[in-house]
């Protein structure tokens, strides 16, 4: 079957118009990616891919490049983001969909969608003088005093607690990306059929029950769209994380210690880059984030693609 | 939608309007002299109706800018080696002075009362010396009561041209620095953490007790944050103020020939001080027209500019300097 079936000349047009506009997404991924193989050129050279990736060193007067500590930096981030936000985020939109009265559900949702619009500078600002020093004053001292003295998991929580750390900047995404998550969560529990929870209900069924045996089964490739998305964006964020994290190129065992993600050193390092190997060093962690958002997305598709398939047998 | 038209063609004729390329010059580059750059062009355009339009894009950018010629003047903070200006057909002067300023939040010390040499500093910066009661320190200061808390050391997480001042400074007096870290706008700390930019360092050292971080001397001045006197090369403590960074301007060999190609970290004279740097202008060497333009400009800033920067917390030029920028400008055919 032809893409664009000509049927008459504002049809055609039309067709043409709309498939013009989704080409040029194809080609602007075309164009950042073969820019940023061009500028990557001279550091690929140097330092390899493999050495590239594994490589803890930063170090720009020693003109020698690596990776590793920003990759761990984004990966740990990140996760640590999303294990707090998605139950949050899950919580939020059963409670708003199936457990708040109406005179709340409005309020609520609107609330949720202000907390997606404000800029990520805000977020950046509030966290560091708002967040960071509760952080140090209250919320890390207590970690240290509780879970700090319990053996192998206590050594998440070692040294002094600055408040410009790892913990403090995956709160922050945390907080950032609730929104995405409830609120698409939201929508797809809104889309279990009544019929079908008012027979559990009939049945004798508890809402705690409904809920996990209706509501979720139903909803569950939407909760997951809502998880990629939020996925995207924690990788990427920048601004929020530049203020709280640090900007330190190490690989630390304790959320309580300053580290580094892509890019945040892409934010505070390029305008001063002054040598080639280093622009070109920056321009490759770009592609290596390019690759890891594309790979982690894709990986988070094809679980959604398959969920699906199962789903609709 | 009919009412709209006319306010959008205005505008659209209003922002084609032409601009003639004499009455303009393009600048681009450092962020820590931009203010005052920004300042001296409002002033300069009023009186000379030339429009200066300065972006502050960085050091780095502002290099590249002008290596591929397109602006007038590039602006770095840090001065370009003379093999390398030669190689990219370049024209190199200071246009101001800033200095860097360590600054403490010890819980009972006042402003000034302590005491560090390039040495202490050193070894707080490189992580050799933990508390501040380091015997190190304490020979310093006498009978000051310095507590036994740890030292939390507070370090830019950007590139910036104050790191690459401030690393040039311990590098260039404490040899363990230079062979372990060494110097540049960005470096691999060995211990401490990182704010971005001059504020998020002044925020954290506020913030944070027991703390010890770099800072430009305007920052310092504006946060009210508490500086430490330092040891000069003359072997005298001095305190960070106009005097003592124009001292230090004062006493820098600038040379000519050399483009001017130096650092005044570490410089002679009894009462300087020793963390200065001055910021520099990049010309073209083949684009005489945009060197007379901008070498006018400076000139005029030279002259009528002194109180503006002072103003702003810069230091001017001393005068024996500003002569032998101009007699270097006229050796090069653009004054």
């Amino acid at each position: 079957m032809p893409i664009i079936q000509r049927k008459n000349a504002a049809d055609f047009s039309f067709s043409l118009i709309t498939a013009a506009a989704s080409f040029t997404i194809v080609l602007m991924i075309g164009g950042i990616l073969a820019v940023l193989v061009r500028e990557s050129g001279p550091a690929i050279e140097k330092f390899g891919v493999i050495g590239f990736l594994t490589s803890t060193d930063w170090n720009p007067v020693t003109k020698s490049f690596g990776a590793a500590t920003t990759i761990f930096g984004t990966l740990v981030t990140t996760a640590i983001a999303l294990s707090i936000a998605v139950p949050t985020a899950v919580g939020i939109a059963i409670f708003v969909t199936e457990i708040a009265p109406n005179f709340l559900k409005g309020p609520i949702g609107i609330a949720i969608e202000l907390l997606a619009a404000i800029p990520s500078i805000i977020y950046g600002m509030w966290g560091l003088f708002t967040l960071a020093p509760i952080m140090t004053k209250y919320v890390e001292p207590a970690l240290q005093h509780s879970i700090g003295k319990v053996p192998v998991v206590g050594s998440l929580f070692q040294g002094t607690p600055m408040g410009i750390d790892l913990l403090t900047a995956s709160v922050i995404l945390s907080i950032m990306i609730i929104p995405f998550t409830a609120s698409i969560s939201r929508d797809s529990f809104n889309l279990t059929p009544s019929v079908v929870k008012e027979s559990a209900y009939a049945i004798g069924a508890t809402k705690w029950e409904v809920v996990k045996n209706v509501v979720l089964p139903y909803s569950k490739l939407g909760v997951f769209g809502g998880v990629a998305l939020s996925l995207g964006r924690a990788l990427g964020e920048t601004m929020a994380v530049a203020f709280v994290l640090g900007n330190n190129h190490q690989i630390t065992s304790s959320l309580l210690d300053a580290a580094a993600t892509i890019t945040v050193t892409l934010a505070n390092e390029f305008t001063e880059a002054d040598s080639d190997i280093y622009l070109s060093s920056l321009f490759y962690l770009a592609l290596v984030l390019f690759v890891l958002s594309f790979v982690i997305l894709a990986v988070a598709k094809f679980f959604l693609l398959r969920a699906g398939r199962r789903y609709s047998r | 939608m009919k009412t709209m038209l006319p306010p959008i063609l205005l505008i659209l004729a209003l922002s084609f309007s032409p601009v003639f390329a004499d009455s303009m010059i393009n600048g681009a580059g450092a962020s820590f002299p931009a203010p005052l750059y920004q300042a001296w062009a409002y002033d300069y355009s009023k009186t000379s109706g030339i429009r200066v339009n300065y972006q502050s894009i960085g050091s780095g950018g502002g290099v590249r800018q002008i290596v591929s010629r397109t602006v007038d003047f590039g602006a770095s903070d840090d001065p370009m080696d003379p093999a390398l200006l030669k190689k990219d057909g370049l024209l190199q002067f200071p246009a101001v002075v800033g200095g860097i300023v360590p600054v403490v939040n010890i819980p009972g010390i006042k402003a000034g009362q302590l005491k560090l040499d390039a040495d202490t500093i050193c070894r707080i910066f490189l992580g050799d010396i933990k508390t501040w009661n380091d015997p190190g320190i304490r020979k310093l200061n006498g009978d000051l009561r310095l507590p036994p808390a740890g030292v939390t050391v507070v370090h830019r997480s950007d590139g910036s041209g104050t790191t690459a001042v401030f690393t040039n400074y311990l590098s260039e007096t404490c040899p363990a620095w230079k062979t372990r870290v060494g110097a540049g706008k960005a470096v691999a700390w060995p211990t401490g953490i990182g704010g971005k930019g001059n504020e998020g360092v002044a925020n954290y050292v506020r913030r944070t007790p027991n703390s010890i971080g770099y800072v430009e001397f305007a920052y310092a001045k504006q946060n009210r944050l508490l500086y430490a006197k330092l040891k000069n090369r003359a072997g005298n403590f001095v305190e960070p103020s106009f005097e003592s960074f124009e001292e230090a301007a004062s006493t820098g060999d600038f040379d000519a020939k050399k483009d001017f190609y130096l650092w005044l970290t570490n410089s002679q004279g009894k009462g300087s001080w020793p963390i200065a740097g001055a910021t520099f202008i990049l010309l073209a060497k083949n684009r005489k027209e945009a060197g007379i333009k901008t070498a006018k400009f400076f000139d005029w800033a030279f002259k009528y500019g002194d109180n503006k920067a002072k103003e702003l917390i810069y230091v001017p030029l001393p005068r024996s300097l500003k002569e032998k920028v101009r007699a270097y400008w006229k050796a090069n055919g653009i004054y």
